[in-house]
């Protein structure tokens, strides 16, 4: 076992850890932020996406012991600080960007990553970015008009095919 | 999973040291490849030697040659972003797996693991680039020896990686859709002596040159030139995604739009 300590959505967080303990394991089972998805378990579907230092990671594709010492943002992080919602999270409820919800947390923190990045994307840039993230309910199209509103584009010209 | 232990060293020299020991170990890099196959137990290593934290590991530069030297724990992300100097490679990285796999992923991993249908493979046979490790050089055409096999012995570590930048170059990959790995991709590189062909994705045994179609190119370095070359499908891989007379039309179709987008 192996102590491990890092920052999750702004707080320090530590515990003991298994050299296999995956990062999504760590986040869930022992701080117990279930908010992070585990869909696949084979880094496919992107619904344990997370920040790491900033950047978008499959926290079931990262052991928590490389995690050491990161700043890590979850789902949990992301509403504003008087708990409303953020402006992409605020946005796919606007668009209805999902429907069972369950790849939505990985959803939103890809679209936080890209927009960090790129603050106003192309369509096709979104739905390239979301290439590692899979939804089996809503087709793409309103998650991608979500992203985009989220960016401030005008998406009236933007149809559900 | 089964258990491993992890440890995470600070230098090279120290990372070696670790591997070298009697206990069954293995380097990470990413982990893009490994943790799934930890997951799936194809491996069962004690312990796993994090490349993670070696500094002198990371990052893009450019060589008193002009080449491009990427670190061995540089991620593909990285190099996407830093690799100007060679567009080609730099297009490459950008468009390995997914954005987070990109972020995770390191070019060392890649190349050590040496899959059958990665990028990273076509890039440096079709640039003839420099494998460095811990303890020597190697020329990519003596690295790559068969699917899943390279030169590296145990406990060998790809510090860094030496592209020699073409005069053009391009790489086309046609996805396999749920992987993101290629179907068949085709890096051509035109260099002063000659151009380079490598192809990925389609041989059982893993990514090689296609001599017949850098001979036609360096005579006439355009899709034409290719017309009437073809490969036979024999010892392509052959599976749900495509047959080996498949994977052998599109090694052509792929060097034409390679060659076409480079020209």
């Amino acid at each position: 076992m192996a102590q491990v300590s890092m920052t999750v959505n702004g707080k320090a967080a530590s515990g003991e850890v298994e050299g296999r303990t995956l990062l999504s394991s760590f986040l869930r089972d022992q701080l117990m932020l279930t908010g992070t998805h585990v869909g696949c378990d084979t880094s496919q579907c992107g619904a344990c996406v997370v920040h790491v230092d900033g950047q978008a990671v499959k926290s079931c594709t990262m052991l928590a012991v490389e995690a050491e010492g990161a700043d890590v943002a979850t789902i949990e992080g992301q509403a504003n600080a008087d708990g409303s919602l953020n402006v992409i999270q605020q946005a796919f409820q606007d668009h209805h960007g999902l429907q069972c919800g369950f790849c939505t947390p990985g959803m939103v923190m890809s679209a936080a990553a890209l927009l960090k990045d790129n603050p106003k994307p192309t369509e096709t840039e979104v739905r390239e970015y979301l290439e590692g993230n899979i939804c089996r309910c809503t087709g793409y199209h309103n998650i991608v008009k979500a992203i985009m509103a989220a960016s401030g584009q005008d998406v009236s010209a933007i149809a559900a095919e | 999973m089964y258990n491993f232990d992890v440890v995470k060293p600070t230098r090279i020299a120290d990372a070696v040291k670790e591997l070298s020991d009697s206990t069954e170990s293995q380097p990470l890099g990413g982990g893009q490849t490994l943790i799934p196959t930890l997951k799936q137990r194809l491996a069962s290593p004690d312990k796993l030697v994090s490349l993670s934290a070696i500094d002198e590991m990371r990052g893009v530069c450019t060589g008193e040659d002009g080449s491009i030297c990427v670190g061995g724990a540089t991620n593909h992300a990285t190099v996407a972003a830093e690799a100007g100097g060679y567009p080609a490679l730099a297009a490459t990285a950008a468009h390995i797996g997914d954005p987070a796999v990109r972020n995770r992923g390191t070019i060392g991993g890649s190349l050590a693991n040496n899959d059958p249908s990665a990028c990273y493979p076509a890039a440096a046979l079709g640039s003839g680039a420099t494998i460095k490790t811990n303890a020597r050089e190697i020329a990519a055409d003596d690295y790559f020896q068969g699917m899943f096999a390279t030169a590296l012995d145990e406990g060998e570590i790809i510090t860094e990686v030496r592209f020699p930048v073409p005069d053009k170059a391009n790489y086309q990959k046609f996805v396999q859709p749920a992987s993101r790995f290629a179907l068949v991709g085709v890096f051509v590189a035109k260099y002063a002596d000659g151009v380079r062909v490598a192809i990925t994705g389609a041989s059982n045994d893993g990514v090689f040159r296609w001599t017949e179609a850098e001979a036609a190119l360096s005579s006439n370095f355009s899709a034409d030139a290719i017309v009437g070359l073809s490969l036979s499908g024999d010892n392509m891989i052959s599976d749900l995604h495509g047959t080996g007379d498949y994977r052998a039309h599109l090694c052509a179709v792929m060097t034409k739009r390679a060659v076409t987008a480079a020209a």
